[in-house]
């Protein structure tokens, strides 16, 4: 079925990449369309609401937050590219947060927005590995963004200036846990993108979390000119001769455009190919991720620091002699996490969230839950709540299971499997494919990637994603 | 046109596209990027603004011939001017 419309530009996906990439693209007056397939724009960083209360999904922090002034960061480039005004996001600044290792979390580094705090927690905790950590922090500085230079493991590179193993595990876990695709390592490029966007530079949050910042980006996008299809997805992409000339949506409908963008993962956007089109790419086929998450969610009737849970924004834990930042044999792995406590950011003096919430990431595995019969499902998720939420305590010494238990007046879960139902990609992998394509190029000379794959990472990487590619693949190209 | 006006149409862009830079005391003959934070993205913008706005085509081989008000003066004001005579 042919609706005859035509595009310059259609992307797939509304989340923060694609609707990013449209802004660029609709203030320029090329004629662009965002396909989403769910009713809500966000894709990986999206909301939902149970009996009429807000749950984030993604969203921990808004990474990469520098203070007014501080230019030519990915912060400021992202909001001169959108024109946006930084007032509009709202950023508030965390307090403190912590990596903490150890049984109880006994060996401690706090980090602020400020980095010599860091420096002088790693001077304190590890007094001889002061230079080793200045030598990689330098090599992090002067590394430059390099996306056709062949990968080089972070482990080795971090382990290679700094001897201690608790030390380069702390140091690499906070990466990990917001970042890697792959297991036990991360490509050393990508470490300097989230080495640089949560320790030397910072957290913050819109007060009311993701949903103002969806809210900016869809207005801002829908003011510049910019179409929108919402609970619309693509079934499949047709080729010819090498490019993509058009769209079948869900509704069976085809659109053509001269470009497309997807933002919906590297293995997901090829499975939109037919198989001979596939078969043309000379290059290495993306690989599904596997590291994949579950993430509890508490709702109290006060704040969490009057539950004992402190001061801390977030605490990226671990409580093994080594951090294994792998899938598990299990359904999750509760010995190491981030604790994220959305209360402690700072709102200011008069404002406060309406309610306490605690929210903690472990690593899972998407297997142990994908085939689960519903009420097993159930079960589980309901066992497991437990069973984070105790693992975390052990880090937070001060938090009263039993006050928090009595305090609690709403739960939730999300699992792999709920990730890969609501955001399409494979295997609940929210971090993508630990293949990442920084120039966006697939198997069509005019199919690109933004998003995840392309491997800009955290709420402003993922903006700056959608600007690049579409920057570079479009806006760059002058046509007739 | 007068170049004058060139580089205040020039000048509104670049508040449009870098609102946190102070541009009241820009020097004409000192390049932009010398005196403000611009990078590839943010020239990049100046062309497409211009095409935007005021239907100006800068090919990539004459970038350099925007890096101060001058030159972009220079450079700018004759197409601005043929423009004019032809609406």
């Amino acid at each position: 079925m042919k609706t005859g419309a035509h595009f310059d530009v259609v992307i797939i996906g509304a989340g923060l990449s694609g609707l990013a990439a449209g802004i660029r693209l609709a203030h320029f007056g090329k004629r662009v369309c965002i396909f989403e397939r769910h009713n809500a724009p966000g894709g990986l960083n999206s909301f939902y609401s149970i009996a009429g209360r807000k749950f984030d999904v993604g969203l921990h922090a808004v990474t990469n937050y520098v203070r007014p002034g501080v230019k030519g960061t990915p912060l400021g480039r992202i909001l001169r590219q959108l024109r946006l005004d930084r007032e509009e996001l709202g950023l508030c600044e965390q307090r403190q947060s912590r990596i903490a290792f150890g049984p109880r979390g006994d060996v401690a580094l706090r980090f602020t927005n400020d980095f010599s705090v860091f420096e002088s927690e790693i001077a304190r905790v590890f007094p001889s590995h002061v230079d080793g950590f200045k030598r990689l922090v330098k090599r992090v500085r002067e590394t430059a963004f390099a996306p056709e230079a062949p990968p080089v493991s972070a482990r080795t590179v971090v382990g290679e200036h700094v001897r201690d193993p608790l030390l380069a595990d702390m140091l690499l876990c906070v990466p990990f846990f917001y970042g890697s695709a792959q297991e036990n390592d991360i490509e050393f490029g990508q470490f300097v993108m989230l080495f640089q966007a949560v320790l030397l530079e910072g957290l913050a949050r819109p007060f009311e979390g993701i949903r103002p910042i969806l809210r900016l980006l869809v207005d801002k996008y829908r003011k510049a000119g910019g179409e929108r299809r919402m609970g619309c997805g693509v079934r499949s992409i047709v080729a010819r001769g090498g490019r993509a000339v058009a769209l079948v949506l869900d509704s069976g409908e085809e659109v053509e455009a001269d470009h497309v963008l997807s933002s919906i993962g590297a293995v997901e956007t090829e499975a939109l190919l037919a198989d001979g089109d596939r078969e043309e790419m000379d290059r290495d086929r993306p690989v599904p991720g596997r590291v994949a998450f579950v993430e509890t969610m508490a709702i109290f009737d006060r704040e969490p620091a009057q539950l004992g849970w402190g001061r801390d924004t977030t605490v990226f834990f671990n409580d093994s002699e080594r951090l294994a930042y792998a899938v598990p044999e299990g359904q999750v792995d509760v010995r190491s996490g981030v604790v994220c406590i959305p209360n402690n950011f700072d709102f200011g003096p008069d404002r406060r969230l309406p309610e306490g919430i605690l929210r903690v990431t472990c690593l899972a595995n998407y297997d142990r839950w994908s085939g689960l019969p519903e009420g097993t499902y159930a079960a589980d998720k309901k066992r497991w709540y437990g069973e984070i939420q105790a693992s975390a305590g052990r880090f937070l010494p001060e938090a009263d299971l039993r006050a928090t238990a009595a305090a609690t007046v709403a739960t939730d879960m999300f699992t792999p499997r709920t990730v890969e139902r609501f955001t399409g990609h494979r295997n609940g992998a929210i971090y993508g494919s630990p293949t990442k394509s920084l120039l966006g190029r697939t198997a069509l000379s005019n199919l690109h990637l933004c998003g995840t794959d392309q491997g800009l990472l955290g709420i402003v990487g993922s903006m700056l994603s959608g600007i690049t590619m579409a920057n570079r693949h479009v806006l760059s190209r002058t046509e007739g | 046109m007068t170049k004058d006006e060139c580089k205040n149409a020039v000048i509104a862009i670049i508040s449009d596209i870098a609102p946190d830079e102070d541009l009241s005391t820009l020097k004409p003959d000192v390049r932009l990027r010398d005196q403000l934070q611009l990078d590839s993205m943010d020239f990049l913008d100046i062309v497409m603004e211009l095409r935007k706005r005021h239907g100006i085509e800068v090919p990539e081989a004459d970038y350099p011939k925007l890096a101060s008000l001058d030159s972009c003066a220079e450079y700018l004001t004759p197409k601005f001017n043929s423009l004019a005579a032809k609406s």
